[in-house]
């Protein structure tokens, strides 16, 4: 990728003020949808979007049941005002391909077998983009897994980190990825220590593609935290810690 | 008393370490426990379970359940029992076992839309739930307010023993049918009686992991100062947190299953 301007000045901030290692302000509300069984609104920097679960609920059709365990289902789509220029409401070659991933990314964390003959369907609902969206999906959709009370092995969160000026910095943000050397999206299951996602686009070499994913787990990491208040905040509001008798 | 360890947990937090045996909403990762639900854990010698505070109903054998008749084929009732499969009552159950399509009128006994109380007879991973009417109490609602809660707050409702349940019919003159999946029955002989029923239920369905609600239920309630003084030292125990006996034994179910005005099952 030919990279047209410099994307980190030289008091080492980047295009939205954040130093290298920093993420964009995190912001999760717990319950959102009152029709959903569970559901989230993340706002990941300018990312605004919505997570809503159903299920475990009925197959339809019913040929997609398997006997052995549930079926998870996921749509990931970007609303037609989330863009600067108006995006076709119809699911697009991408939108398909990441509904693919964020599932896959999903699926490791859910007990499945607890569940058999029955469906869990999980919508990620783009209302404003900005770059690392299917991170910020992935994020508010395990909050909305654990509100809607489906059995987790652990919670999913995500975050990306790519190259940017020849440097490695971690949420790579909108103009990062379009202008910027390598976008590397991880998934990260945090207290199983367990990736469950990792896709990279452009170049990196061994060393640059380690120090990479340190980040992007760093940066999952700060993620779980937010993930972990705003459930306790949901749930438990100010009787935080523990109890014992 | 047996000293229980209690926390607030979300998936993927460690509820407990060392050779501990994982009951209910919990796996066993290596040699810690590990939670798999939002919830209130508790921890003694028997083991370490996860007390859920959010989740849709997933049906259990012998669970009371409330439902309603969706439609019929030749043999059976389907029923909405408010989870991800469709109940079934069979005709054999209400007709005796020379049921005969031909000869007996489904319509006649249960219609579409008509509420009952039932208990499972029948639920494995392999299957939809078998319902059964043949029990005390079980059969047919005639009249009544229908409200929906969470099942994670029904054994909170019901209280230990039924106490909970028990201060709200008696204070709001009202008789109130409990399914374990979150379906409940209210029936009154006034408006008044019934509303005030019906708002004492949701506090507890919102406040259920909060301390001090019996008390708080009593006051909504108007029960007189005296009674919630002397009842305050019996019930503080209870209202550290949700009621254990949802994810018990077998014979704690059956108590907390359905409890009618009278206190018996």
């Amino acid at each position: 990728m030919v990279q047209s301007r410099s994307l980190i000045d030289e008091s080492g901030k980047r295009t939205d003020g954040r130093v290298i290692d920093e993420l964009r302000e995190v912001k999760i509300n717990v319950g959102i949808v009152k029709n959903a069984d569970g559901s989230a609104l993340i706002e990941f920097g300018k990312n605004r979007i919505i997570a809503a679960v159903y299920g475990p609920r009925e197959v339809h059709p019913k040929h997609m049941a398997l006997s052995d365990r549930g079926v998870v289902r996921c749509r990931y789509h970007m609303s037609p005002f989330s863009t600067d220029t108006r995006k076709s409401p119809a699911p697009s070659r991408r939108e398909t391909e990441i509904s693919k991933v964020i599932r896959e990314a999903l699926e490791p964390a859910l007990i499945l077998e607890d569940y058999p003959r029955a469906a869990i369907d999980i919508f990620i609902e783009i209302l404003q983009a900005d770059g690392g969206s299917r991170c910020a999906g992935i994020s508010a959709a395990s909050v909305a897994l654990a509100d809607a009370g489906i059995n987790m092995r652990d919670m999913v969160s995500a975050c990306a980190a790519g190259k940017v000026d020849d440097k490695i910095a971690v949420d790579i943000n909108d103009t990062e990825d379009k202008e910027g050397g390598a976008d590397m999206p991880v998934a990260y299951m945090p207290n199983l220590k367990k990736i469950t996602l990792l896709q990279l686009d452009g170049e990196l070499n061994p060393n640059e593609f380690n120090t990479c994913l340190e980040e992007a787990v760093r940066g999952c990491l700060k993620v779980y935290e937010i993930q972990r208040s705003s459930l306790m905040e949901k749930y438990f509001g100010d009787e935080k810690g523990m109890k014992e008798e | 008393m047996q000293e229980v360890k209690r926390k607030y947990v979300i998936p993927g937090d460690i509820v407990a370490e060392g050779n501990m045996r994982p009951l209910v909403n919990v796996f066993k990762n290596g040699n810690s426990i590990v939670a798999t639900r939002i919830g209130i854990t508790e921890s003694n010698q028997d083991g370490a379970k996860v007390i859920p505070l959010s989740g849709i109903y997933f049906p259990r054998a012998n669970d009371i359940v409330i439902g309603k008749i969706l439609d019929h084929s030749s043999l059976s009732w389907s029923v909405d029992i408010n989870s991800c499969f469709a109940a079934h009552l069979p005709a054999q159950d209400i007709f005796g076992r020379d049921f005969s399509p031909a000869h007996d009128d489904m319509g006649r006994q249960l219609s579409t839309g008509d509420v009952i109380v039932a208990r499972i007879a029948i639920f494995d991973r392999t299957r939809d739930p078998i319902l059964t009417i043949q029990d005390k109490d079980l059969g047919k609602i005639p009249t009544g307010e229908l409200i929906k809660i969470s099942p994670t707050r029904v054994p909170r409702l019901i209280g230990k023993r039924g106490s909970m349940i028990q201060t709200i019919e008696k204070a709001s003159s009202t008789r109130i049918t409990i399914g374990q999946n979150g379906i409940i029955v209210v029936s009154g002989k006034d408006k008044e009686g019934t509303t005030l029923a019906i708002n004492a239920i949701h506090m507890v369905e919102v406040e259920a992991h909060t301390s001090n609600l019996t008390q708080r239920i009593k006051q909504l309630l108007n029960v007189p100062e005296s009674e919630i003084e002397s009842d305050a030292q019996t019930n503080d125990s209870n209202d550290t947190t949700i009621n254990q006996d949802g994810i018990n034994s077998n014979n704690n179910d059956k108590e907390m299953g359905m409890i009618n005005s009278n206190g018996s099952k």
